[in-house]
């Protein structure tokens, strides 16, 4: 997987978006596929909004998740992130 | 108790201006005057919503053929569903495109025939080829999401190549390459629709070269015959597991083949809820869990993976919707499935590929390649 740029603002591509808020069960709603959001990979797709940069992502989830290794934190959502995109649920501005 | 259903499939009407040569629509067509209403279809929505489903496709027949599409869009979004549109692309303008995105549109599917008009009109009976490239630009100018949907047969194939650079060129952030599905109309024809191994080895080669030149730009997917399979595909997620498909009189199915299964009686969305329907129907019921698989199903590993593969093709293939589905290499009726790929894999049947065509002069003239299907 090539280095991402931590400057870069993800954003999820038009046809892609979350379920409805009241709903119990969060989720990526895409063509034809549908991914269940667990805490982290919610607090990242509600990130994914053109106005967050990757580091600032990767900021807030290690602030979240204070009792995660910060480096784990990165790696998995730079990895998250990565394959989102190869699966053209997001771009990166 | 089954889970959830996921998606609910709309079919919103059998109409449609095109007459593709492999539709699956089932040879009685539902009459416009037995259609459900909008009124109808907004409660089916709401009852989809609450029993867990998350996707509506609309689709049909040609769904742009309702008037009344943009409301049911609205319908679908106010329930918390997600809307896409599986579309021929006419007839529309960019007027009622807008209003279809207005509505809460999120995802419009677009169908190809082939790569050029000429070939195009060949398979869909009508020249729309041209109307497709319009409709493709105008949803990218719009903030939805677009697939095209290639549709593939033997009668095609040999312009893949073309499809890809089309494809490449209108760069949607999804493509399909789809095998067309050996049911109804395609099922009578399927010697002649299906590919031959050679050419089937070498689509792969250029869907994969596709996939890695357009990875990180456009997902590109692609649905072969299963006939060449090991083992069967995991028909709609399973039956009555993922899927429920509304027929435009309300009738509720499994699949979009269902209705070739003898002794199966179909409940309607007039008369109950489309939750009572999805737990207590018998036809809903009657292949699902493990108690109705047949051997080598029954005790197979496979069985939580594929279901015992599909039971429309188990009936039109050998007769028996209960069997294993006979593209499967254990099924006791996999010998059927060999003896058509021997027909269509003997180098006589490479000789005429247009035999079965209405108007083959017609066909040989104009853009395209002339020469056979392999030469």
């Amino acid at each position: 997987m090539s280095t991402p740029d931590f400057e870069s603002r993800p954003r999820l591509v038009p046809g892609c978006r979350l379920n409805e808020k009241t709903q119990q069960l969060r989720m990526l709603l895409m063509p034809e596929r549908a991914l269940r959001l667990s805490g982290p990979s919610l607090a990242i797709i509600e990130r994914c909004d053109g106005n967050h940069t990757v580091r600032e992502i990767v900021t807030e989830l290690q602030k979240l998740y204070s009792k995660a290794e910060p480096q784990k934190v990165e790696t998995d959502i730079v990895d998250y992130l990565g394959r989102l995109h190869e699966e053209r649920a997001l771009d990166f501005d | 108790m089954i889970a959830n259903p996921l998606a609910l499939i709309a079919e919103l009407t059998h109409r449609c201006p095109l007459h593709c040569v492999y539709c699956s629509n089932p040879l009685e067509l539902t009459l416009r005057e037995k259609e459900l209403t909008a009124d109808t279809w907004a409660r089916v929505l709401g009852e989809a919503a609450r029993l867990g489903v998350l996707q509506v496709d609309f689709t049909g027949g040609e769904p742009l053929a309702r008037p009344d599409l943009a409301e049911l869009v609205r319908a679908a979004r106010a329930e918390g569903l997600y809307a896409s549109l599986i579309t021929s692309g006419l007839p529309l303008d960019e007027k009622r495109l807008d209003a279809l995105v207005g509505a809460g549109l999120d995802h419009l599917q677009l169908s190809f025939q082939s790569a050029d008009d000429a070939s195009a009109a060949e398979f869909a009976g009508t020249r729309a080829h041209a109307q497709k490239l319009r409709v493709a630009n105008w949803v990218k100018k719009r903030q939805i999401g677009l697939t095209l949907n290639f549709v593939i047969h033997r009668q095609n194939l040999d312009k893949l190549e073309d499809m890809v650079d089309l494809a490449e060129q209108i760069a949607p952030s999804r493509v399909e390459f789809a095998h067309v599905q050996y049911y109804g109309w395609a099922f009578s024809n399927r010697a002649r629709l299906l590919p031959t191994r050679e050419q089937l080895d070498r689509s792969l080669e250029i869907i994969e070269g596709a996939q890695q030149r357009l990875r990180g730009r456009t997902r590109v997917e692609y649905v072969v015959p299963d006939y060449y399979a090991k083992y069967p595909k995991a028909c709609m997620g399973g039956w009555g597991r993922k899927v429920l498909l509304v027929k435009p009189d309300g009738d509720v199915l499994p699949c979009h083949a269902a209705n070739v299964l003898p002794d199966m009686k179909f409940e309607n969305v007039q008369s109950k809820s489309l939750g009572q329907i999805w737990h207590e129907s018998e036809a809903f019921e009657r292949y699902r869990g493990e108690e109705w698989m047949p051997e080598p199903c029954r005790h197979c590993e496979r069985r939580n993976q594929d279901f015992a593969g599909c039971r429309c093709q188990a009936f039109l293939l050998a007769h028996d919707a209960g069997a294993t589905d006979p593209v499967c290499s254990l099924a006791p009726g996999r010998g059927i499935v060999d003896e058509i790929l021997a027909e269509v894999n003997r180098p006589l049947e490479m000789a005429s590929p247009w035999v079965y065509r209405a108007n083959p002069k017609e066909a040989s003239t104009g853009v395209g390649r002339d020469r056979p299907v392999l030469s």
